[in-house]
């Protein structure tokens, strides 16, 4: 019998302990199977977040550190800067990374470190019970902004990777979606640039992952995934923001 | 050992560590010690070694954390207002058990203060700072030649208990000029990645992870004892003090860093007057050498605490006096230092009274 679908070998048999229809299981996937494809589960050390994938190294089996909230950025660069050889990816939400880690995330950029960096975007804090978080929609209610996301009081979301093209430092930036598995594919495409940017030595890379907080949003996970499509692509377009010589 | 060189204490203490081994310096600049993250900036380079200036206090120690995690020996160095925004990574770095030394250069406080020479971060040092049950090894050199020796074992402890070790000075220890002569160079090559650190599984038949989680309260409370267990082990085998004219004294002063040398002159002062006047100085100020204090508390009719604080080692000093003798203090605040002549004063004000 031909195996056509398999467990990626990196991936735990642990169970998660994400929602259901939360797409971090997507992301942690693809991270895997990229991980055994390019060989690099061996030499992988993932710096996970602070928020729900905190757990992370539970169901990716590789070598990991769990970093202070907002601190992965940083963290891995210590990694990466004194053991070159390891693979370093950094694991973080929006929150994480777009708030309170954002001084992290923009000068680990602008210094073109040798990490690679996976952003989820379910548009709030999910750990935390559904805030508002740097990326939450106009009008988007949270338990935080009850009376819809107003642009006066809290300002407008925040587009990490357009910001980050802007700047010298990152080899790939790019916008995926995991809503549908079309843009499941094309996500993978784009991680295995982003990849391909440090196992290549060519600068900072990271791919931002549009994705569902199907308990927060308070919607099925099918309609959470078409409201994706319906109010977040629009907003957030999909789209290779940076691609430098060589990552191809 | 070398030859004697003139140095500047700043300096000294990052020649030191790169004699010990020090393989990466993660940092922001603040003064008064900009002198030690500029030498490690044209030193770390020729040796192929890491030197990054960070974009703030708080992504430096992260990365500090970042690098501790691979086993490489790592430092950081700041004074007192980037300290406080590292608090935060000393707890991460408590609890997930890794090796690395800070450097606090302390300047008058609170706030912005000043950066005139203080010990006001004596509390913050030695009794947490970030939250949680956690410990650092904290040590305090009072001259340059004591700063570039201990520098040696700040990594040696650090990697021996796979602790944060802070080197406790101040702004005039950096700036002040002295001859030293360091050990002999560690042999980096002989340097292992050791069994727990998180470089890629590699060859290893288990993955490592390195975390300050547990999200079920016994799983903490396990990690927690464990660390106990280790301070236990500490105080037991690393307490260091040095004594100065104690054997016959009636009073001692207690002092640290740079305070404890200027009552060195004090104690000589005293000693020509025919004051039978001694100086316990803490090397370890935690752990705190209390056991030598509580027993030199039966010879002694008091004890003088002198800091360039509010009273913060004092705490200590009392704790360890336990009530069976007077502890008086004379403290000087803002960055101010105090003169062998003030705290002579002292002694004898106390002296007179006690008559
Ligand atoms: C210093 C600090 N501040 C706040 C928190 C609380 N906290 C935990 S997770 C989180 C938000 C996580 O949201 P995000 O990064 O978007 O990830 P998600 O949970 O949505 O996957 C917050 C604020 C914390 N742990 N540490």
């Amino acid at each position: 019998m031909k195996i056509i679908y398999k467990k990626p070998e990196p991936i735990t048999k642990t169970h998660t302990t994400y929602c259901p229809g939360c797409p971090h299981g997507i992301a942690h996937r693809l991270v895997a199977e990229l991980l055994e494809e390019m060989n690099l589960t061996k030499k992988a050390v993932i710096v996970w977040p602070v928020g729900c994938s905190v757990f992370g190294y539970y169901f990716i089996g590789t070598d990991a550190v769990e970093a202070a909230h907002g601190r992965a950025c940083a963290m891995a660069t210590g990694i990466k800067r004194v053991h070159p050889e390891s693979f370093v990816i950094s694991y973080q939400g929006d929150g994480d990374l777009a708030s309170i880690g954002i001084a992290e995330t923009v000068h680990a950029a602008a210094r073109g470190e040798r990490i690679s960096v996976v952003y989820i975007n379910n548009g709030n804090y999910g750990m935390t019970g559904g805030q508002m978080a740097p990326t939450t929609l106009l009008g988007q209610r949270t338990t935080t902004t009850p009376y819809g996301r107003d642009a006066k009081l809290n300002g407008f979301p925040l587009h990490v990777p357009e910001m980050l093209a802007a700047i010298d430092g990152p080899a790939y930036i790019a916008r995926a979606a995991l809503d549908s598995p079309q843009h499941i594919i094309q996500a993978k495409k784009f991680l295995k640039k982003a990849f391909t940017a440090q196992t290549k030595d060519l600068g900072f890379s990271l791919v931002e992952m549009i994705s569902a907080c199907p308990t927060n949003w308070k919607l099925s996970p099918v309609e959470a995934m078409e409201r994706i499509r319906r109010e977040v692509l629009p907003v957030f377009p999909i789209g290779e923001f940076k691609v430098a010589k060589g990552v191809e | 050992m070398g030859e004697k060189i003139l140095m500047k204490g700043a300096e000294v203490i990052a020649e030191a560590a790169i004699r010990a081994g020090c393989m990466a310096f993660f940092g922001y600049p603040i003064t008064p010690q900009n002198e030690t993250p500029e030498y490690f900036s044209r030193r770390m380079p020729q040796l192929g070694r890491v030197f990054l200036q960070a974009e703030s206090e708080v992504a430096a120690i992260n990365m500090v954390y970042g690098a501790a995690c691979t086993g490489t020996r790592v430092i950081t160095t700041s004074s007192s207002p980037g300290i406080s925004l590292m608090q935060e990574g000393f707890s991460y770095i408590a609890n997930s058990n890794v090796p690395c030394v800070v450097v606090n250069a302390m300047r008058g406080g609170p706030g912005l203060g000043d950066i005139a020479p203080a010990q006001a971060d004596y509390f913050q040092a030695t009794k947490g700072g970030g939250h949680g049950d956690y410990h650092s090894i904290v040590i305090a050199p009072h001259t340059i030649q004591e700063e570039a020796d201990l520098m040696f074992d700040a990594f040696d402890l650090a990697d021996k208990y796979r602790i944060m070790v802070v080197v406790l000075v101040d702004g005039l220890m950096g700036q002040m000029m002295e001859p030293v002569e360091f050990k002999d160079w560690v042999d980096v090559k002989k340097f292992k990645t050791p069994e727990w650190a998180t470089v890629g599984q590699g060859d290893r038949d288990h993955r490592n992870i390195i975390t300050s989680l547990s999200i079920l309260a016994e799983g903490l409370e396990k990690m927690n004892l464990h660390l106990q267990e280790k301070y236990r082990k500490i105080k037991e085998n690393e307490v260091r003090y040095e004594e100065y004219k104690m054997d016959d004294a009636e009073y001692a002063v207690t002092a640290f860093g740079t305070v404890a040398r200027i009552s060195k002159t004090t104690v000589d002062m005293a000693r020509k007057k025919g004051i039978k006047l001694g100086l316990i100085r803490p090397i370890t100020l935690w752990p705190f050498p209390t056991e030598i204090i509580n027993k030199r508390a039966e010879q002694l009719k008091f004890f003088l605490d002198s800091e360039m604080n509010e009273g913060q080692m004092l705490e200590d000093v009392k704790l360890a006096v336990n009530g069976k003798k007077p502890v008086y203090f004379f403290g000087k605040l803002g960055g101010v230092v105090p003169t062998a002549e003030d705290i002579l004063k002292e002694v004898e004000k106390h002296i007179e009274g006690g008559k």
